[in-house]
């Protein structure tokens, strides 16, 4: 590649700079702000954290925040479990159909609005009453297949030849999934799982749909939506800041472990 | 012992069962209230209709899809053009950095999309940093107001899922045999010419597979318009909800619904059929589709 002659490396390094501030500038301009004393886009006064203070007296936040840290846990160790499992079976068959493959790929391309409105006249038919359960419930729909989807893509380079190995040797199914099958795909069921997490704690629309009426089963994504709606407050900058944070922190993880895996 | 497939089939159980009771039959149950009459206070009247799937093509509720697929239509276009090209600049970075190059450009992908979408209303309304940015090289007229409009969705969806077609083009483009591209200029033929008929034909799959995403993910959104359009502007997505949550008319946002898969699975087809036909000749000859 260094051949290329010195105009074409000149344009495409550019083009790299221009895209990477595209990506970051907006939100980088949030992160700063949130710093900002005055809290107004207009001017910078300082250096200050007291909107960060504000948010943790903003008793409404932390309870949506204490909601949407159930909802993610709980539905990402179903999902989990669930995804993993559907994983090891589908890769098991030397062939499966295409039917089996467009039902475990369609909770990743359904559009949110539908799997929300279907999942509430569905829930509503059933006369549930609607909470942090119900999210639970719709949750693990498209965790479990993002984690079957990483967990199968490990999976794709396995030997399962040494399953039979160990089956040989009389191991029970039980004793080769813990010491043969399971040391293999850790990597990818935690990376899975800490995208899962991820999903769950930034997604919004099916939430507000299967929160049933009433705040008491407000998420955060649902918190922010409204706080958007009323108008630009200093505060949605610093919780911004906080749930960015932690999303790209769980991501690197999940990469980091990914690409551990792909090393060995 | 058990047979293999016995064995996968208990293993795939649980999952499945999850997904059909909590995804395939509240879908159906969607489907089949398309079907059905709105009751008059709001309910829903089980006399069967074809109604709701007629009102979809009331030249107001069809002018809602068409500006939605044109809306999503350009702004696919636009993100796979930007996202070719940083693809394409990542691709051509020495490769100890191209690692490095793609996560940053793949990250904000996985920050809340809320969050991203907010950005944009503080970078674009009317007291915002564009308008700072402009008073401060001088402007000192009527603040423009960008914020609210279509560009500003069409900017929101853009910068939503530009990461992922970089991801979906870096694929194919670094795949790429660089001797093809040698050979090509070895011949004599430029460097517009080899990109045109060697480079390109063989990275379409990649941007189509990239493209196609993005157009299904754009005309059924939600958040975006909702947000950057302001209160009244209305994509599919928002009529939908509307249906549910304001109008109250389940069935006729049931047929909306399916009206918006229906949408999305021809796409998602016709790219699949695209890619058959494509993997033939253009993997061989890189030419002859353009002549």
């Amino acid at each position: 590649m260094a051949e290329r002659p010195p105009a074409t490396r000149r344009t495409l390094w550019l083009v790299l700079s221009l895209v990477l501030a595209f990506l970051y500038i907006p939100i980088a301009v949030l992160v700063a702000l949130s710093f900002n004393e005055g809290g107004l886009p207009t001017a910078w006064s300082g250096f200050s954290l007291k909107w960060y203070a504000s948010l943790a007296n903003n008793s409404a936040i932390l309870s949506a925040a204490l909601n949407t840290l159930i909802v993610a846990l709980v539905s990402t160790a179903i999902a989990t479990l669930l995804g993993t499992l559907l994983a090891i079976g589908v890769e098991m068959r030397r062939q499966y159909g295409k039917g089996l493959e467009a039902l475990i790929f369609a909770p990743m391309i359904i559009p949110d609005i539908v799997l929300a409105i279907a999942l509430l006249s569905f829930f509503s038919m059933l006369n549930l009453t609607m909470g942090l359960h119900t999210i639970i419930l719709a949750h693990v729909v498209f965790n479990l297949a993002f984690v079957c989807s990483v967990v199968r893509a490990r999976l794709k380079t396995f030997d399962w030849s040494i399953v039979e190995a160990s089956a040989d040797l009389g191991a029970c199914a039980l004793t080769t999934f813990r010491r043969v099958t399971l040391p293999v795909i850790a990597p990818a069921v935690i990376a899975g799982a800490l995208l899962a997490f991820t999903l769950s704690v930034d997604e919004f629309i099916i939430a507000f749909f299967t929160a049933g009426a009433g705040r008491a089963s407000t998420t955060l994504p649902m918190q922010i939506y409204a706080m958007i709606r009323f108008g630009i407050t200093p505060e949605i900058n610093a919780l911004a800041t906080i749930v960015m944070a932690v999303s790209i922190t769980a991501l690197t993880l999940s990469q980091r472990l990914n690409r551990g895996m792909i090393g060995q | 012992m058990r047979s293999v497939p016995s064995r996968s089939s208990l293993l795939m159980a649980p999952a499945l069962v999850w997904l059909t009771a909590l995804m395939v039959v509240p879908c159906a149950l969607v489907l089949a209230l398309a079907f059905f009459r709105r009751g008059i206070y709001g309910g829903i009247d089980y006399t069967f209709t074809l109604e709701n799937f007629g009102l979809v093509f009331d030249p107001l509720y069809a002018g809602i899809f068409l500006k939605s697929a044109r809306i999503a239509g350009t702004a696919t276009l636009i993100a796979a053009v930007i996202g070719y090209a940083a693809a394409y600049a990542i691709s051509a970075a020495p490769r100890r950095w191209q690692p490095v190059f793609l996560f940053f450009a793949v990250l904000p992908f996985w920050s809340n999309y809320l969050i991203r979408t907010y950005a944009w209303i503080v970078l674009l309304n009317r007291e915002g940093l564009i308008t700072q940015l402009l008073r401060w090289l001088g402007y000192t007229g009527e603040p423009p107001s960008m914020l609210y409009t279509e560009g500003a969705v069409i900017a929101g969806l853009v910068y939503n899922y530009l990461p992922f077609v970089i991801l979906a083009c870096y694929a194919p483009l670094s795949r790429l045999n660089p001797e093809l591209a040698e050979a090509s200029r070895d011949l004599g033929a430029s460097a517009a010419t080899t990109f045109r008929r060697v480079i390109l034909p063989l990275t379409v799959p990649g941007i189509a597979a990239g493209a196609v995403f993005v157009f299904v993910l754009s005309i059924g959104n939600f958040v975006t318009p909702a947000l950057l359009g302001g209160g009244r502007f209305q994509m599919i997505g928002n009529l939908v909800y509307d249906q549910f949550l304001t109008a109250n008319d389940w069935p006729f946002g049931a047929a909306l619904a399916m009206a918006l898969i229906a949408i999305m699975l021809l796409v998602l087809m016709a790219q699949a059929l695209a890619a058959d036909r494509a993997s033939g000749p253009a993997m061989q000859a890189g030419g002859g589709a353009d002549g």
